[in-house]
């Protein structure tokens, strides 16, 4: 059996069914373990102190901010090109979720930022680079709130989120032209000598583990939803007709 | 009203129909639509409001692509002309109708001003103008698109009955060079070349509505997570 | 296409209102920027540059939901789909249009309207100049939100929300050029990129802006 057999709406909503509840459950246990882990099981860095432990929300949250956009790009050229409903339905799904991520990015970020800099906000390329993808989300959600037809509606956003897509990369780039900044490197890397230390690197390897699990059962979920409201729009249209 | 004549059009060939299907918005509207107009034969399409006429000549045309079916006939070959006319009341008659002209690689307008009865008229802005002339000015734009399908929604209205026979007698000249037509319309045009097509038997069946729309999946109800309808 | 070019060119000067009113929108702006933070000339000075630029893109907001609005509404836009002419060509044309009316006089205007911001005589050039090479972009983009938004009564906010993030790497690039031309400091870099910029935006939105329309004549 193809995996697209799931973008039937039928099908996915009886393995979501399923599914959910463990997805769920996953997701609270580890990020409880991630977060008790990373707060009080963990040393104070010896030059941020217990201001450090914020990474553990700010990393991956961070990512997800990221890498939930990239997911509706997928989703949405999936939608272009085959025309599954649920991919459309998933990427409006996840667009909240992004927003909300990168909005708790911005804030730990700041929070963090206080003690550390001296300030709550810098024009640093990186949290520039944040709000710019703030703004893109809000653009997205709010062409989709506007438009009724909603097969117009998911057409219409995924030629926005390719396009954003590039000029969102784009502004990364100019931000980082326009303003060489405070923000420290990448906390993870491939390269090991670069990255936090092991009593760091495991707590959060697991709460970023935990944030995408999050991440994939709120989208599920909200899924879920968008596709009940779609049903629920299709059988009053057909109830008018009769 | 005065006889005019259209130049022949070239390599004209029958608009053949074959199983269309088409929506609007999220719903199927029409399908299993299959009929052929042959050069120099006008297919009039009756339905009450809300049937599909729009629908069924914007899939002909490709404006909305249909769902299944064949059209012979690329939109290439095929002018619209729909409820808003396309006039722009800051340009004059004659601008109005050289631009279109000019899109479409003509140069002359003189015919097609004459043959609306707007000559007089074409330096007027056409802002000025009334109801009925604003509305020739819009359907002049067929001649100057010098194709050989028009697809007309509801051509007629806001016509007095004198430039209805106008009308009718430009249709009937775009027939006559070998042009068709399909015209959506109430108000018979009593052209000698026309048939009749009523839509309303097309009118799409619940089965079929049901397989275009994957949230009318009568899965749902089995689902463990159809609650709603088990109920019901 | 040379004929569409001329008629919404006629249309835009016709109507009233077309270029004038960005031009005003433009001035009032920018005289509204010394009452906001005082007449300090080197204060000024500073930050002219940036806040020509952005006084110049908000100005050309304001005429984007004309681009193809009044098209849509008045059928226009369903006889020009099924005209010989591509609608990537449409979409190119009317941008172009948009760029002449708006983001062109908005150009020859701003050194002008530098000297109420006591703009660096060495800044002047480079504003002119990197305006002249980003304006094309913001009619571009302009024209791609408008043809997202299209189908959408009263759509102008909206419009606005979804092409203003579009134009951050323009803005950016612009007024870096003509901020460090002021400051005597090397503005090859964000010059060449702010051209690369409206390259890719010429190269990338007909496509994007032609497929948006598509879908909302459907």
């Amino acid at each position: 059996m193809s995996i697209w057999e799931y973008a039937n709406p039928v099908r996915f909503m009886r393995l979501s069914d399923r599914v959910l509840p463990w997805l769920a459950a996953l997701s609270a246990i580890l990020m409880l373990v991630a977060l008790v882990w990373g707060f009080f099981f963990t040393p104070d860095d010896y030059r941020q102190g217990s201001t450090v432990k914020i990474i553990f929300i700010h990393v991956p949250s961070a990512m997800i901010a990221i890498n939930a956009w990239v997911m509706m790009l997928i989703a949405s050229l999936i939608w272009l090109v085959r025309r599954h409903h649920v991919s459309a339905l998933a990427a409006k799904a996840a667009a909240p979720v992004g927003a909300v991520m990168t909005m708790i990015a911005l804030v730990t970020g700041a929070v963090w930022g206080e003690p550390m800099w001296g300030t709550w906000w810098a024009w640093d390329p990186r949290l520039t680079s944040f709000l710019i993808l703030f703004l893109f989300y809000l653009g997205y959600i709010a062409l989709w709130a506007a438009i009724d037809n909603p097969d117009t509606a998911a057409d219409l956003t995924s030629v926005l989120a390719i396009v954003g897509s590039v000029f969102a990369v784009l502004s990364r780039y100019a931000a980082l032209i326009w303003n060489q900044g405070l923000h420290q490197g990448a906390s993870l890397s491939m390269d090991r000598a670069e990255h936090v230390a092991d009593v760091f690197y495991y707590p959060l390897v697991t709460a970023i583990i935990a944030f995408i699990l999050l991440f994939v059962t709120l989208v599920i979920l909200r899924t879920r939803t968008e596709i009940r409201a779609r049903r629920l729009r299709a059988l009053l249209a057909r109830e008018a007709r009769e | 009203m005065n006889a005019i004549e259209l130049a022949p059009y070239r390599d004209a060939a029958p608009l053949e129909v074959r199983d269309l299907a088409c929506r609007r918005g999220e719903r199927l509207i029409l399908e299993g639509v299959s009929f052929t107009v042959s050069p120099g034969r006008a297919l009039i399409l009756r339905a009450p409001n809300g049937a599909g006429k729009t629908t069924l000549l914007r899939a002909i045309a490709r404006l909305t692509p249909p769902v299944r079916g064949t059209v012979s006939l690329s939109p290439e070959r095929m002018t619209w002309f729909g409820h808003a006319d396309g006039v722009k009341a800051q340009l004059t008659v004659a601008e109005n109708l050289r631009f279109w002209a000019a899109v479409h690689g003509m140069q002359d307008i003189t015919p097609a001003l004459e043959a609306f009865r707007l000559a007089d008229l074409a330096d007027r802005p056409a802002a000025y103008l009334s109801a009925g002339q604003r509305r020739r000015l819009g359907l002049a734009r067929l001649l100057v698109a010098r194709r050989p399908v028009w697809l007309l929604d509801e051509p007629t209205v806001s016509l007095d009955a004198a430039t209805v026979a106008t009308f009718a007698g430009v249709v009937g000249a775009h027939l006559a060079a070998g042009g068709l037509a399909l015209i959506a319309t109430h108000i018979p045009l009593g052209l000698a070349e026309e048939d009749v097509l009523d839509v309303t038997p097309f009118r799409a069946r619940e089965s079929a509505e049901h397989a275009h729309d994957p949230f009318l999946d009568a899965g749902f109800a089995t689902a463990r997570d159809g609650r709603e309808e088990v109920s019901r | 296409m040379m004929a569409l070019l001329r008629r919404d060119l006629a249309l835009a000067l016709r109507s009233g209102g077309g270029f004038g009113l960005s031009l005003a929108f433009f001035l009032i702006v920018v005289v509204f920027v010394p009452f906001g933070v005082g007449p300090d000339t080197g204060v000024l000075a500073r930050i002219a540059p940036g806040v020509l630029w952005i006084a110049a893109l908000l100005s050309c907001l304001l005429s984007l939901d004309r681009i193809f609005q009044l098209d849509w509404e008045d059928g226009s836009l369903d006889a020009l789909a099924l005209a010989p002419l591509p609608l990537e060509g449409v979409v190119a044309m009317k941008a172009l249009a948009h760029w002449l009316t708006t983001g062109l006089p908005l150009t020859v205007i701003a050194p002008l309207l530098g000297v109420l911001l006591n703009l660096p005589g060495a800044a002047a050039p480079w504003i002119f100049l990197s305006l002249l090479v980003g304006t094309p972009a913001l009619s571009l983009l302009g024209a791609f939100g408008a043809a997202l938004t299209v189908g959408i009564r009263r759509g102008g906010l909206l419009l606005s929300l979804l092409v203003m993030p579009l134009y951050i790497p323009t803005l950016i690039f612009g007024a870096l050029t003509a901020s460090r031309a002021g400051d005597g400091l090397d503005f090859f870099t964000p010059f060449a990129l702010l051209g690369g910029v409206t390259l890719l935006a010429a190269a990338l939105i007909p496509f994007a802006a032609a497929a948006a329309i598509r879908i909302n004549l459907r």
